[in-house]
């Protein structure tokens, strides 16, 4: 328990040093997004009964809540191989139980940081969505699932270019794919049951239903927390991987 | 009926049995036998590559043995790394501080990692930096520290949950003499203070200096081992060099009278000089340590 706390609490130091830096990281992207698409385009484009807007910021949260909770790696990397800090933790007595978990919730908790963010942003766009226990829950099983999959890459890669990579064929295109800025339900079914295969996909899903007071699917939380306990094993038993 | 408490005195801190090491095809580690005793200063000198960093590594639960056995403080490294983590102290060859957290929050992180309570963690904090002199510097960020303070808060760092072992990687290496003497002073007063110390090196002077054992390593072997003294006596006190054109030759003998007798025989320049480690070294393994 002691060095889940240390682990954790580090983290949330170099956050609190960087926060600046960090919220301007957090709000460029999602800003960019609500201006071009939603204001811009935003005549232009309806889905359903509600304007674009309406549409795009549950996508943007879960975007968000993905790529910061994803982010976690990086600082894990620079951590590793740049600070070599990574050997402070690996000759603490400590469980490897402990350092994923302090990592893991490190990630969830810029996630979350990230959604209020982007919250907050979109008030000036006049648009009030329905952020229910569904919707924060969402975003909550959402971030567990990228936090841990960043966390056990962040413990196999080799370099950080190998984890820049990583970034760029996994949680790029699933950003663009995952439902966050285009309904799945217009695409051929063939295409949904490719697309469906992304934890994002559910995500998006989730997130959105809750957001606009629909009826949420049980079984995308039910999936989502699933695939987030597959990856945290998988970060736990990558930690000895990292020690050569 | 009594009561007998049986108090099991430590003689042996540091065992280790034929320990190997590879990393794929190179073998960076070749059947390393080596005892240290609880409160010895004992120092691993050889050149880059030799195996020295592997070595901590491996005591200290960072890299994995390939063979052998290692035990510290009664524990076993493979089977416990836990117990072993707790006895040790670790002060890396490279800076490995959070750059971007104050001195006081790297060594509060470290605190808690080793379970230690708040109260002891301030406590310890306050001394330690004390100790190292850098108790007007706990607020400081890490990165607008020299090179050399960085190192003094590694070792309050390491020592802040009060190790039996302290390991120290080439603890001075890229210092310059002034900051390197208050280094070994620093280390000389941790020994003192009842810690074991090992450490390598590949500073003929640093060996020379403070070790009370001194085991020569190259190629992921030990050549020899003993203390500084017993080492230099088997070449002699004194050495002569002489310089033959592009070459140095060096005769070594145990009276400054047999040394002088020999130079006057001769009729080239001499260098007079006591025999050190590196002599040593180079009649052992063929090359120099640096
Ligand atoms: N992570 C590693 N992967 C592959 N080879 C390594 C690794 N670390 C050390 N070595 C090799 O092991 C040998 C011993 O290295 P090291 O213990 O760092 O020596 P020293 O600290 O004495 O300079 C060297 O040949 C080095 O190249
Ligand atoms: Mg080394």
């Amino acid at each position: 328990m002691h060095g889940f706390i240390a682990v954790y609490l580090r983290e949330l130091l170099i956050l609190k040093y960087r926060l600046k830096r960090q919220l301007a990281g957090m709000a460029v992207s999602p800003l960019l997004y609500l201006v071009t698409f939603g204001y811009a385009m935003g005549d232009v484009i309806q889905i359903g009964e509600q304007s674009y807007l309406h549409f795009l910021i549950p996508g943007l949260v879960a975007m968000s809540s993905m790529t910061q909770a994803f982010s976690i790696a990086t600082d894990i990397n620079v951590a590793r191989f740049y600070w070599n800090i990574f050997e402070e933790f690996q000759a603490a007595p400590i469980t490897n139980l402990s350092y994923v978990a302090g990592e893991v919730l490190a990630g969830m908790t810029r996630a979350l940081m990230a959604i209020v963010v982007i919250l907050l942003l979109s008030l000036p766009f006049g648009v009030v969505l329905h952020y229910g226990p569904w919707f924060w829950l969402g975003i909550v099983c959402n971030s567990f699932v990228f936090s841990s999959l960043a966390v056990a890459l962040a413990m196999l890669v080799k370099s950080h270019a190998d984890q820049s990579l990583l970034t760029n064929f996994i949680i790029t295109p699933m950003a663009f794919l995952g439902g966050t800025f285009f309904p799945v339900e217009k695409l051929p079914v063939w295409a949904q049951m490719l697309l469906s295969l992304l934890p994002l996909t559910h995500a998006s899903r989730a997130i959105r239903a809750s957001a606009l007071g629909e009826s949420v699917l049980w079984w995308d939380y039910v999936l989502l927390l699933s695939i987030g306990a597959l990856c945290f094993w998988f970060a736990l038993s990558s930690v000895n991987k990292a020690r050569d | 009926m009594r009561e007998y408490t049986i108090t099991q005195i430590q003689t042996i801190m540091i065992s280790i049995e034929d320990l190997h090491k590879s990393y794929g095809k190179t073998q960076a580690l070749n059947g390393i036998h080596l005892q240290v005793e609880p409160g010895e200063l004992f120092a691993f000198l050889g050149p880059n590559g030799a195996g020295k960093t592997t070595t901590i590594r491996i005591l200290t639960g960072l890299t994995r043995l390939t063979g052998g056995k290692v035990n510290i403080g009664g524990s076993d490294i493979t089977t416990d790394p836990i117990a072993v983590k707790r006895l040790c102290g670790i002060v890396p060859q490279h800076i490995n501080l959070d750059s971007e957290l104050s001195v006081y929050e790297n060594l509060d992180i470290h605190g808690r990692l080793f379970a230690l309570s708040s109260d002891v963690r301030k406590q310890k904090i306050r001394e330690l930096l004390e100790y190292i002199e850098l108790a007007d510097r706990e607020k400081d960020l890490v990165k607008k520290l020299s090179g050399g303070l960085k190192r003094r808060v590694m070792i309050a760092r390491a020592l802040l949950h009060e190790p039996k072992v302290l390991f120290l990687d080439e603890p001075t290496v890229g210092l310059d003499a002034a900051i390197r003497r208050r280094i070994w002073a620093l280390i000389k007063r941790v020994q003192r203070d009842g810690t074991t110390v090992f450490l390598t090196t590949h500073y003929i002077e640093e060996a020379e200096f403070l070790a009370d054992r001194v085991a020569f390593i190259d190629l992921g072997a030990i050549k020899a081992i003993d203390t500084p003294g017993k080492l230099m006596e088997q070449l002699g006190v004194w050495a002569l060099d002489q310089i033959n054109g592009d070459d140095m030759e060096t005769r070594y003998f145990t009276t400054r009278k047999e040394a002088a007798a020999y130079s006057a025989s001769k009729d080239t320049g001499f260098t007079l000089r006591r025999v050190n480690l590196e002599d040593v070294f180079l009649s052992i393994t063929g090359k120099k340590v640096l």
